[in-house]
């Protein structure tokens, strides 16, 4: 029972690294219809410039907003410079770009911070305040934010005019541009704050498996798992399937034959039978077509 | 009576081909004006050009200001609601939201709220809908739906792109008889586009027949359908 609770509160712990990547997935889907597979990397950037922040004397939180608002600014500028000029090119040529964005954050940091792997600081204290080996004090913090930024996200896209235009523009451009939305800036939008919620999945995860350019590589495939087994429409069954996906994966470890080699094998078997009942993910919005 | 939308010269490209040569119309504001023509005539696109969502040159000035090269979305917010070809719906979200959406260029929290409450009492129908995903409607309910929607942004001027297509007759009616409300009520100018002549005829002042992205006849609703062959062609009797 104890190796239960432990597994399952280690799986807790994981998930709300994969919930906070799968958030930004998330997001992006939303604003542009596609996966971004530079999310992780765009993360790990953005976390190398708050450690930067901090190495040059910043206090915690002061880097940390710094971080989130020029994280902000970045992923409008990308959106603006680099995927405005192509806006009608096919499919393929934004995957391409999204896999340059990829190799260029990837070895730009390299270049400027190098490879060897940095301690970067949690912002919660070391003791658990009550009795608990289960689960330390910065996992719980980082649910805690994960869950905060969901609930901001939900209010935003639900009750917020700026929220249902966007939602609008991905949709149907045409009809958006029609009722004054301004297409252009909602892409640019929806690109800034994926790149800020990473941002802050970056500095949450850093002090767990430590900074280096290469610190999201993992966690981006885990992260896109949870968020399709989630409904990429759904912010919240990203982060439920984030969660999920941490759990299954920490409990499947425990059964005798599959042990750790597996279980990662284990958690994909487990997302493709989800999708294979319910094709939208477990709370994606099944599109109603009329025939 | 002041003019509210002058057209000069319009010419609009698909690419490179040519779908508008020059047309020249106005439209006095609180009138309602229609534009006829047969199938492939140009009657889409001059809606089209006149809101900046293809290319075109020439002149439209809309109450006085030049919007001929602007952005849709800045047009808009002139006060122009454009229902377009095919009701552009929003699908996925509910009616109520699709009719937020219209008001999205307005910051009066207030009004907008009335305006909700008029579009309802005009449309009962989307009353009971509000909370219903919008593509999941009838298609008279979408058109309803598309003209509430174009209300909600106060225009000056509707655009309806064939607002009566694929209604039942009755809903044809009743539909002709609130956009004749609403331009009385509200003061909302229309441009109107119609396949149904007689239809149109009846609710506008004043008719334009386009052949082929050219105007080729002008005059009040009357003169036009009185004309021989105007109603050898477009009115079938
Ligand atoms: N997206 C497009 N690309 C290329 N050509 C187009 C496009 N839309 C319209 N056209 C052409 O422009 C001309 C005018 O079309 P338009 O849609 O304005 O006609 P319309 O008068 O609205 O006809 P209908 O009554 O059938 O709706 C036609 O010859 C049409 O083939
Ligand atoms: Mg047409």
């Amino acid at each position: 029972m104890d190796l239960f609770l432990q597994q399952l509160f280690g799986g807790l712990a994981t998930g709300a690294i994969y919930a906070s990547i799968a958030l930004a997935v998330v997001m992006i889907y939303q604003a542009i219809d596609h996966f971004n597979f530079a999310q992780g990397e765009m993360a790990m950037f953005s976390t190398f410039i708050a450690w930067q922040l901090l190495d040059w004397g910043f206090p915690y939180w002061a880097a940390f907003f710094a971080c989130i608002v020029i994280s902000f600014l970045g992923g409008v500028a990308i959106e603006r410079i680099v995927f405005k000029p192509i806006h009608n090119a096919p499919v393929l040529s934004h995957i391409i770009v999204f896999i340059a964005l990829f190799s260029i954050f990837n070895s730009v940091a390299g270049f400027i911070w190098d490879y060897t792997i940095k301690a970067y600081p949690s912002p919660f204290p070391s003791e658990t305040p009550f009795e608990t080996t289960l689960i330390g004090m910065h996992q719980l913090g980082m649910i805690a934010i994960v869950l905060a930024m969901l609930g901001a996200i939900y209010v935003f896209f639900r009750f917020t005019s700026v929220g249902l235009a966007m939602r609008a523009a991905a949709a149907n451009p045409v009809s958006a541009r029609l009722v004054g939305v301004s297409v252009d800036w909602m892409l640019a939008l929806g690109w800034g704050l994926a790149a800020a919620i990473g941002a802050v999945a970056g500095m949450l995860i850093a002090p767990i498996v430590f900074l280096e350019p290469n610190m999201m590589l993992g966690i981006l495939l885990y992260g896109f798992a949870g968020a399709v087994v989630g409904g990429l429409t759904s912010p919240g069954g990203a982060v439920v399937g984030g969660f999920l996906v941490g759990v299954i994966e920490n409990l499947a470890s425990l059964v005798p034959f599959i042990g750790s080699e597996l279980k990662l094998t284990v958690a994909l078997v487990l997302i493709v039978g989800v999708l294979l009942v319910r094709p939208f993910g477990l709370f994606g919005r099944v599109v109603v077509n009329r025939v | 009576m002041a003019t509210l939308l002058e057209v000069r010269n319009l010419e609009a490209f698909y690419g490179q081909t040519q779908a508008l040569h020059g047309i020249d119309f106005s439209l006095e504001d609180g009138g309602i004006t229609t534009l006829l023509g047969a199938n492939g005539a140009g009657k889409t696109t001059t809606l089209r050009a006149i809101c900046g969502m293809i290319t075109t040159s020439g002149e439209v000035n809309f109450a006085g200001t030049p919007v001929m090269g602007r952005k849709t979305e800045d047009i808009v917010r002139q006060g122009i609601a454009h229902v377009p070809e095919g009701r552009g719906t929003f699908d996925r979200i509910t009616t109520e939201e699709n009719l937020r959406l219209g008001a999205y260029t307005r910051r009066d929290s207030a009004a907008v709220a009335e305006d909700m409450e008029t579009v309802f009492s005009y449309f009962p129908r989307l009353r009971e809908r509000r909370n219903q995903q919008a593509g999941t409607m009838s298609g008279g309910e979408q058109q309803m739906l598309a003209v509430g929607r174009a209300l909600m942004l106060r225009p000056r001027l509707m655009l309806l792109d064939e607002p009566s297509f694929g209604l039942a007759p009755l809903i044809v009616q009743e539909l002709f008889e609130i956009l004749r409300t609403i331009n009385r009520e509200q003061n909302v100018s229309m441009l109107l586009v119609e396949q149904n002549a007689s239809l149109a005829l009846s609710l506008a002042d004043h008719a334009y027949l386009l052949e082929t992205g050219r105007v080729v006849m002008s005059g009040t609703s009357e003169e036009i359908a009185s004309d021989e062959s105007v109603r050898q062609a477009y009115l079938g009797y």
